[in-house]
Parts: structure tokens; C-alpha cells; sequence
């Protein structure tokens, strides 16, 4: 099989910053297989969310170059690019003045799907999300935090995109939902399949969802380890975190 | 003679001056909102505009009512008819609550919610059409309110230069040294003042997303 068809989204070089010369990351080098989960894990200012952002051009690299498919996004036509590329965040974002149905319909409306097509699309969507069918009609307001969540995701997946970029979609959930949420959310990636980046701060997280993890620190990339791999790493950086949380006890499994 | 005597005596004249009250701010509105509202939009995009355009209207808005309504007196084609100087002039006025509230409610909508528009792919048009300007609306009617009650006010002084209007009443009593005339003018104007308030406060009402 050829490698570099496999090769859904990668990093070369990558380096961002801000106007005022501040480089948020340093010479960033990635590769993210098709179909996997590759999550970014690292503190508050480590550069993940950044990350995130250079794949569906919200923002753009000061130098190097983020391929997706093969092609730089600074050659993609942005809207394209954005379109085959879902994104969730933690504060949602749903539309307060439309309807779930509307919300999660958004996409393909533009895209100018029929009304009924985009219809049968939000139920299908809903119930893959674990959502009654009722709830199309509700305004995002009326819906509990890991509801909204869930609508977010069905957005996100409502033109079937082959990519989903993920920021601490489950950050703002209570731990009992955000278990539940992760737990359906491996079941639903074993199903789809999609070429997915997640950004998170939570090792436990990171473990039970990732099929790889990029430690970030600073803008850079200290280490890239499977999850079975980054319990036993001698990466410092890696072994604080796993200290950090509990010494492992939990994960040992893995 | 009372007030009421003397309205209920003259309640044709009065009713035709609110009438031509009524139309002055109305067609200046339309006006400015037409300019305001899209000057607002513009400036919401580059915000290289926020200085010069949101200046210009606070200096217009700096110019003494009286002033600016002189100041258009000598401007051809407008000089011949002086209620379409006085609309020019009410317009000019509405500029400034208008620009900067439309630019405040955009510019204030969520920020993941704009976010997350952009990262589904919504063209900029799009982005300002579905999100930003439903969203917006709210804030933007609330200027419309607020440059509507100033101009149902600043009409009065439109009778200064011949344009009609309450006013009339003001200025004649101010004339004639006659309170009742002077209220007369000011009491409706007044009234209309608090109509068009509470009309567009709930329409603001009814339109802001909750």
C-alpha cells in the first residue's frame, strides 16, 4: 500500500505567530494517518487549540505547511477545505436564533441539499448521537449542556466530512456525561472511521480516545506515543503527566 | 384660552402638522437607516474605517441642531425646499446611533459562535446574512429607537427654517410670548416621542435572540 496516501493531514515545519513576533509554535512536524484519532494533549497554552486551527485554515502558518490530502491548505479554497472538515468546540457555537434542526441542517442547506434529504439527514444524525427525534424542534437554549454537546458533534458530521477536528468538546461537560459522551464517541469513531484530531488537556481522555498522542509543551512537539506507549514513556514531560494522574493505577490495562 | 381649548379649535392644524411631523423623521429614518446601517456593516468588516467613519458622524452629532439646519440653508437644490433640507439634516443626525449600534452588535456576537460559523465553512456573506446580522438585530433596532426619539425631538426645530412640523407651534408661541401655544407643540411632539419609543422597544423586544 502506498504511505503517503494514508497520510490524511501533515505538518511540515510548521511555525505560527503572532503579529507582535510571539511564535506560539516551533517548528511543528505531524502526520496524521486516515481513519485515526490523533489527539493533542498538553496545558493551557501549549499551543493544541493553535494546532487545531492551522488544519481548517482559521489560521495560517507565519512559515512551513499544513498538507491535507496532500495539498497545502494555502492552496485549498478555504471554503471547500472548511466544508470537508467538521468542527466541534467546547462552547459549541450552535446558532440561539435557529432551531436544533436548522443548526445541525446548516451545511447542507448551503450546500443546497433538498429540503427533504436535509430533513431525513437531521434524524439520522440525531439518533446517532443518542438524541430523541423531538428535539429538532427545540431552540439550542432548551437543551441541558451535554445535549447541546451532542447536537454540536451531529453539526459537525451533518455533510459527512472525512475530517473532524475536535477542541475539548467535552471540557465543559459534568464527569458523568463526559463519560458517557467519550464512551459513545469511541463507539461512533469504530463506526464511521473518520480522520479525527482532538485537542484535550486530560491524560484519561487523551488514553481512552486517542489512537495516538502528541504531547505539546510551548509550541513544540515533545513526544508522540500510542496510549499504551506514553504509560511507559521516560519522557519526562509524559511521565509528570502520568504521575499527575494517579501514577497510572487506572491505566494499566492498556 | 386653555391648551385644550385651543388644540380642540385648532385640531386640523394639528393634525396636519403631526402629520408632517410624522413624515420628516419617518423619510429621514429611512434615509439614515439605508446609509447608517450599512456604514455600520462596512465598518464591522474593516475596522481601519472605525476611526474616520464613527468619527465623522460623532462631529456631525457635535454640530448644535439649531447650526446645522443654518448651515444647509445656502446648499442648492436642497435651499429651494426646505423640508427636504430638514430631512437631510434629521438624517445626518441618525447617523451615529445607528452606525455604532449595528457596529457594536455585530462585532458583539459570541465570539465560538462566529468560531464555529467560520470553521463549518460559511462564506463571509453567509457568516453576516445567517449569523452575525439575526444575531445583531437586537442592538441594531435599539438604535433605531434611540435615533428616532432624538429626531421626533430635533424635528421641532425644523419649523426654524420654514420645513413644518410641531414645531411650528413652538416657535409661534415663542413668538407670541404664549405657553399654551408653545405646549401645544411640545406636548404632542412629546407624545409621538414616547409612541415611536415604546413601538420600536417592542419590536426590539420581539427581535432580540435570546
Amino acid at each position: 500500500m502506498n504511505d503517503a496516501a494514508d497520510i490524511a493531514i501533515e505538518f511540515r515545519k510548521v511555525a505560527y505567530e503572532l503579529n507582535g513576533g510571539r511564535e506560539l509554535l516551533h517548528d511543528v512536524n505531524l502526520q496524521v494517518q486516515r481513519g485515526e484519532t490523533l489527539v493533542l494533549l498538553g496545558r493551557s497554552g501549549s499551543g493544541k487549540t493553535t494546532t487545531l486551527k492551522l488544519v481548517n485554515r482559521l489560521l495560517s502558518p507565519t512559515s512551513g505547511e499544513v498538507l491535507v490530502n496532500a495539498r497545502s491548505t494555502a492552496q485549498w479554497d478555504v471554503i471547500r477545505l472548511r466544508r470537508m472538515v467538521g468542527y466541534v468546540i467546547q462552547d459549541v457555537g450552535l446558532l440561539p436564533h435557529y432551531t436544533v434542526e436548522r443548526n445541525i441542517g446548516l451545511v447542507p442547506s448551503i450546500e443546497g441539499w433538498p429540503a427533504q434529504k436535509i430533513r431525513d439527514r437531521v434524524l439520522e444524525l440525531l439518533a446517532l448521537v443518542g438524541l430523541e427525534s423531538e428535539i429538532a424542534a427545540r431552540y439550542p437554549r432548551e437543551l441541558s449542556g451535554g445535549q447541546r454537546q451532542r447536537v454540536g458533534v451531529a453539526r459537525a458530521l451533518a455533510a459527512d466530512p472525512p475530517f473532524l477536528l475536535m477542541d475539548e468538546p467535552f471540557g465543559a461537560l459534568d464527569p458523568i456525561t463526559r463519560a458517557e459522551l467519550q464512551k459513545e464517541f469511541v463507539a461512533l469513531q469504530a463506526r464511521l472511521k473518520k480522520t479525527v484530531v482532538f485537542v484535550t488537556h486530560d491524560l484519561p481522555e487523551a488514553l481512552s480516545l486517542g489512537s495516538r498522542i502528541v504531547l505539546l509543551e510551548e509550541g513544540r512537539v515533545i513526544a508522540i506515543h500510542t496510549p499504551t506507549e506514553f504509560l511507559a514513556s521516560k519522557q519526562p514531560l509524559a511521565s509528570a503527566y502520568v504521575a499527575a494522574f494517579g501514577a497510572g493505577n487506572h491505566w494499566n490495562h492498556l | 384660552m386653555s391648551l385644550w381649548h385651543f388644540l380642540n379649535q385648532n385640531r386640523f392644524e394639528l393634525f396636519q402638522l403631526t402629520v408632517e411631523h410624522v413624515w420628516l423623521v419617518g423619510v429621514s429614518m429611512f434615509f439614515a437607516v439605508l446609509v447608517g446601517i450599512p456604514l455600520g456593516i462596512l465598518v464591522s468588516r474593516w475596522p481601519a474605517l472605525n476611526r474616520p467613519v464613527i468619527g465623522g458622524a460623532n462631529i456631525i452629532q457635535t454640530i448644535p441642531s439649531l447650526a446645522l439646519f443654518g448651515f444647509l440653508l445656502p446648499a442648492p437644490w436642497f435651499g429651494e425646499r426646505a423640508d427636504r433640507m430638514a430631512i437631510l439634516a434629521l438624517s445626518l443626525y441618525a447617523l451615529l446611533p445607528l452606525i455604532r449600534n449595528t457596529y457594536a452588535g455585530i462585532t458583539g456576537v459570541d465570539r465560538s459562535i462566529v468560531e464555529a460559523a467560520r470553521g463549518m465553512g460559511l462564506t463571509d456573506r453567509q457568516l453576516l446574512f445567517q449569523v452575525q446580522l439575526p444575531l445583531a438585530l437586537g442592538v441594531i433596532i435599539a438604535g433605531v429607537r434611540v435615533a428616532t426619539v432624538i429626531s421626533v425631538g430635533l424635528a421641532t426645530i425644523a419649523a426654524a427654517i420654514g420645513a413644518g412640523g410641531l414645531g411650528e407651534y413652538i416657535f409661534r408661541g415663542l413668538a407670541m410670548v404664549s405657553n399654551q401655544v408653545i405646549l401645544a407643540g411640545a406636548i404632542p411632539a412629546a407624545l409621538l416621542a414616547l409612541l415611536a419609543d415604546f413601538t420600536l422597544g417592542q419590536l426590539e423586544k420581539r427581535l432580540t435572540p435570546r
